[in-house]
């Protein structure tokens, strides 16, 4: 009995393992082939140039400006408001209903499709205010898609900053709004930002959300206002990987650019994580 | 409340008057018609066992208690005659003027310097010159200009338990308060602090109203003037703390000082 019992309990821990190891092998297959077969086809060339021949020869440069673009401007609209907003939520609202609605209505904008949120970035962006199919519409949507993310990783560093340092503040005659400025966010911006890298990341990857509002499959020259249409890496690749007429000669294409977009991606995560063990050193109470 | 005063006290000023005070959390009522006078520049200790509602006391002296959801108070609390729960008082003047210390030392983490700067700086001071002054003499006064005049610009966060405490100290006393509330400022100290914080008071005393709350006996009789006994939301005595240790009125205060409870 006492045998069996403990026999049950390897053949669980066991599967438990393989399963772990299972998800680290996917995601090395999936980062081991896309470096192995796209490598070879990045070069100088292919960053730097205009693709030509609908992306069968040239490069991507006008993709990778594209969604630089399309991610600083999103940062630039999102990080404000998603701030402003956990700042209202955590140290101005008081607990009740309207605060229940609130938080209601931020999981559910966590959980809509992007391309739910593409059709009303073209709905609400690109048709009713008239901003065309431009990268100011394409980060708007970007920054309603990402605002969750923000809004609650701002809410979590703003939780970590010790009650006793408000009071402190608050106790040698600070206003509210006094001790949230002096006291409270210069200790709680760092965690904010990185966390919200975190969104930005996933917004540079995504493809729904800009088809309709930003991304356009090739442009002869790059963006100049805000106003402009863009081409960016997520859109390239998918277009490349579906669209084009021969799909299969692109291939080479394909793998390079979905290198290039999980190199940036990669890279804006682990600057939040460098930057998050930079703070945590100098931020102590 | 049984009056055990039999000396006269109209010589000495009233700073602090609470005038039939109730005080409620929600539906809990924590303070039951507190009606007591503090008198100025001298050290009120308030005792009582754990939740007995003298923080609670302390903690509307300066309307800290504001920032509580679902705080109550009834009855009045007078600061050199005015009612500060009047809807005209402004909160920030009267915390400018009502400096507190809390029990477990919060130091902001930034320079020393800027911690006791903070007061003056919110309240409008920019001029450097006049920071520095303000700086040295508040922590000249809290006794811990010697050990920190040549590392001013380092965090705060770094000093010992005792000097973060007498930090705190000189922050409060940086925007030039007329009341001190301390709310255990010493519980969490070792012994050689604590007397060090002791001492402060001894000498603070001088030039301030002060109200510490305590749970330690010997504290409340070594560093006040006056002592209040506090218990289950009632001020059941108070008077000199030599009358209130040595001889109460009530069988309650007697048991309580006595160690038979709390």
């Amino acid at each position: 009995m006492n045998k069996q019992k403990i026999f049950l309990e390897k053949i669980i821990i066991f599967a438990m393992v393989i399963i772990t190891y299972l998800i680290i092998a996917a995601v090395g297959y999936i980062v081991f082939d896309i470096v192995l077969k796209g490598m070879p086809h990045i070069s100088l060339g292919f960053l730097t140039q205009f693709p030509r021949k609908s992306g069968a020869e040239g490069g991507i440069l006008p993709a990778i400006v594209g969604t630089f673009c399309l991610v600083t401007v999103t940062i630039l609209i999102a990080l404000p408001l998603g701030m402003a907003a956990a700042v209202y939520l955590t140290e101005y609202s008081r607990q009740g209903r309207f605060m229940n609605t609130i938080r209601l209505a931020i999981i559910t904008l966590a959980g809509v499709p992007s391309i739910v949120f593409g059709l009303f970035g073209l709905g609400l962006f690109v048709i009713f205010l008239g901003f065309g199919t431009s990268i100011l519409a394409g980060s708007l949507t970007l920054a309603c898609m990402i605002l969750p993310t923000i809004i609650v990783a701002s809410e979590e560093a703003l939780k970590a900053v010790p009650k006793s340092l408000r009071e402190g503040s608050l106790a040698l005659g600070a206003t509210k709004w006094q001790t949230i400025y002096k006291n409270v966010l210069p200790y709680s911006i760092s965690g904010m930002i990185t966390g919200s890298i975190l969104g930005v990341g996933r917004a540079a990857g995504e493809t729904a959300p800009i088809l309709l509002t930003a991304a356009a499959f090739f442009l002869p020259k790059m963006p100049k206002s805000i106003f402009d249409q863009v081409m960016a890496l997520p859109y390239h690749l998918y277009v490349l990987a579906t669209q084009h007429p021969d799909i299969t000669a692109v291939r080479p294409k394909q793998y390079a650019t979905a290198l290039v977009l999980l190199l940036l991606v990669l890279g804006i995560n682990s600057g939040a994580v460098i930057l998050r063990l930079h703070y945590r050193k100098k931020c102590r109470w | 409340m049984n009056n055990p005063f039999n000396e006269d006290f109209t010589d000495k000023t009233v700073k602090v008057c609470a005038k039939n005070m109730n005080f409620y959390y929600g539906k809990t009522k924590v303070l039951f018609d507190i009606n007591m006078q503090v008198y100025a520049k001298q050290v009120t200790g308030l005792i009582g066992p754990s939740g007995c509602g003298k923080s609670t006391f302390l903690r509307s002296i300066n309307r800290m208690n504001d920032i509580i959801e679902g705080a109550k108070i009834e009855g009045q609390i007078l600061i050199d005659g005015k009612d500060i729960y009047k809807s005209a008082t402004d909160v920030v003047q009267l915390r400018k003027k009502v400096g507190m210390v809390f029990q477990k030392s919060n130091p902001f983490p930034k320079s020393i310097f800027d911690n006791v700067a903070y007061g003056p700086r919110i309240h409008g001071s920019s001029n450097k010159r006049t920071l520095s002054e303000i700086v040295e003499k508040s922590l000249i006064r809290a006794g811990l200009w010697e050990e920190v005049k040549d590392r001013l610009d380092t965090s705060a966060i770094d000093l010992s338990g005792g000097q973060q405490q007498r930090l705190c100290i000189a922050r409060a006393l940086a925007v030039d308060p007329e009341i001190l509330l301390m709310d255990e400022p010493a519980s969490a100290l070792d012994p050689r602090s604590t007397a060090r914080i002791e001492d402060l008071i001894g000498e603070l005393r001088k030039d301030y109203t002060i109200l510490i709350v305590t749970h330690n006996m010997q504290q409340a009789a070594r560093v006040s003037d006056f002592t209040a006994f506090f218990y289950e939301g009632n001020l059941v005595e108070y008077g000199r703390t030599k009358q209130i240790f040595t001889n109460p009125a009530e069988k309650q205060t007697e048991d309580y000082i006595t160690g038979r409870f709390g």
